[in-house]
């Protein structure tokens, strides 16, 4: 940071700095501000797709009616399960991965390559590939497991209500421990090498030395990553979406709020829907930052 | 001691050799599929008899994937100079400039950034009817912009604090207002760190699918993602899983390669912001 010598050029690039901002601040405004505001506000009415200049304030009625859904509580219930589950698997993963990576060992560089892979395809192809693998008739997951006399039928995985969100929750770990694990090395690599040199001079077992110095010491780092990926995981839509379309069994909270938008253009309606997933986020970036101790800013 | 440290040492090399398995398997598998055409596709055999390239001359002939992926090309590449061009100057003054409220202003950009999209949906259809962009590219920069101009704005302010403050006050003492700084001293330094964000940026527009989905309607105004989504063939209940992932693959091959070549700048971009691309 440097100090500007003289009041009136502190002055300057104050006024210059706003000046830089304005743009950046106009377009978020319009493009995110904005928009939020009238979902917020359409939620409120009876708005169709077909009639978004006209209609009628209905105060809280869309809330009541979300709340008296129970396809809506299972959506809650699903994004929930889905959040929990999966951020849980990928958090543990990418510290084992990550560990392996940040020890100096052969196939390092093979290996980070090969975890950059799922992490580099898009979503929607991962759900399309995943969704072949797991194909009922043609799959080749079906086909391994047969063969292996793990199951003795093909399973329809992704149309069995019970299997479905097991295997949406098995695609988001691949696709997405990769994210996990880097974000682990990057912390990891910046611990003091001097602390584990001592440990070992000591002759500390190798588990002690990860929950007594590794965890403790990339425990911040750790949580922003865990509070990242849970937030990415609670709007989730693109997985439940292409994998196994509007059905019940999987639907997040996005792909509810979504379907009533534009599939059934009740635009109030889903926009309470909308509204509320905001709340939960909301609630959940609040419950991180006190609870959890998470500590997001800029400075470092 | 010997023996039980080479058993260690192939359990640890299986391990290794799991993981690459288990991250490189699906990919494979689908290039093993694109490869296969007619019956071929339902037999399951680690390598297709007679492979054929028909799946790669149907996507181009049979569907618009040639025009889905210009669409796609299009709306990402204008998003990422867009969000570049106005992410430079806030960064500057968010970076490098002390006045009230820059903590709370880097808060609310963070925050943008974390919005669950389906939240501005209505708000944004309602902005693209308006606007006449429904089913255009311009919905589509519009509707990106949400997401790719908080994380460049917040890379590249981490980025600009880590300039050295000397090199600025040489400017200043020879007279430079900030606008010269940041594009004549500041902006030729930046060219890693702006094709890196870029990149990520590039990837989370190309990526993209629920405002896509949305906000695009006929098969020719689709971009890949929607495209491969919901890609038909001649009847309904049979989809084209040849060229699904014959499509998948054409569009991977490109970002994995970027992906590979740039690897050491995306891990460092991606832990600076410590925000999903």
């Amino acid at each position: 940071m440097s100090d500007p010598q003289t009041p009136s050029l502190m002055h300057q690039r104050r006024r210059a700095a706003w000046l830089f901002l304005l743009p950046m601040l106009t377009v978020l405004a319009g493009v995110a501000g904005w928009p939020l505001f009238r979902t917020v506000f359409f939620s409120f009415t009876d708005a169709t797709l077909a009639t978004l200049d006209g209609f009628q304030g209905v105060g809280l009625d869309n809330y009541l009616w979300l709340l008296r859904d129970p396809v809506w509580w299972r959506a809650v219930w699903n994004t929930l399960l889905f959040t929990v589950v999966s951020v849980g698997i990928e958090t543990t993963l990418g510290l084992g991965i990550a560990l392996i990576l940040n020890a100096h060992l052969p196939g390092r560089g093979l290996l980070r390559a090969a975890v950059l892979i799922p992490w580099a395809i898009p979503t929607v192809v991962s759900a399309q590939m995943w969704g072949w693998m797991f194909h009922d008739l043609y799959g080749v997951v079906n086909a391994i497991l047969m063969g292996l006399g793990l199951i003795a039928e093909p399973r329809a995985w992704t149309a069995d209500p019970d299997l479905a969100l097991p295997v949406v929750i098995a695609v988001d770990v691949w696709k997405s421990t990769p994210f996990m694990a880097l974000l682990i090395l990057a912390a990891l690599q910046m611990l003091p090498r001097d602390l584990y040199e001592a440990a070992r001079v000591d002759g500390v077992h190798p588990v002690k030395v990860f929950f007594r110095i590794t965890l403790p010491l990339i425990r911040p780092a750790l949580m922003v990553a865990v509070l990242f990926r849970t937030l990415d995981a609670l709007r989730v839509f693109d997985l439940m979406y292409v994998l196994t379309g509007n059905s019940r069994s999987t639907m997040s909270m996005s792909v509810y709020a979504r379907q009533y938008l534009i599939d059934f253009q009740d635009v109030g309606y889903g926009s309470a829907a909308a509204t509320l997933l905001v709340l939960v986020l909301a609630v959940a970036t609040v419950l991180a930052v006190t609870l959890g101790r998470v500590r997001v800013d800029a400075g470092r | 001691m010997g023996l039980k440290r080479m058993i260690g040492r192939v359990a640890f090399a299986l391990l290794v050799l799991g993981i690459v398995a288990w991250a490189v398997f699906p990919f494979a598998w689908a290039i093993v599929t694109s490869l296969k055409a007619g019956s071929a596709l339902f037999t399951v055999e680690a390598w297709p008899s007679q492979p054929s390239l028909a799946n790669y001359t149907a996507i181009f002939k049979e569907q618009p994937f040639g025009r889905n992926i210009l669409n796609s090309l299009l709306a990402a590449s204008s998003v990422v100079a867009l969000s570049l061009g106005l992410a430079v100057l806030a960064a500057y003054a968010l970076g490098r400039v002390r006045f009230r409220g820059r903590g709370l202003l880097l808060f609310v950009v963070l925050g943008v950034s974390m919005f669950p999209q389906v939240a501005v949906l209505s708000g944004l259809f309602e902005l693209v009817r308006w606007l006449g962009l429904y089913n255009r590219i311009g919905s589509l920069v519009l509707s990106y912009l949400i997401f790719t101009l908080p994380f460049t704005v917040w890379v590249l302010t981490t980025f600009m604090r880590e300039l050295p403050k000397e090199l600025e006050e040489a400017a200043m003492v020879d007279g430079a207002g900030p606008f010269v700084i940041v594009t004549r001293v500041f902006l030729p330094l930046m060219g890693p760190a702006l094709a890196a964000t870029g990149l990520l940026a590039f990837i989370a527009a190309w990526n993209e699918f629920l405002f896509a989905l949305t906000f695009t309607l006929t098969d020719d105004a689709r971009t890949v993602p929607v495209a491969i989504a919901l890609m038909s063939g001649a009847s309904q209940y049979e989809l084209p899983w040849g060229q699904i992932m014959a499509a998948s693959v054409v569009v991977t091959v490109p970002l994995i390669g970027l992906v590979l070549l740039f690897q050491r700048r995306i891990v460092s971009g991606l832990t600076a912001g410590a925000v999903k691309g």
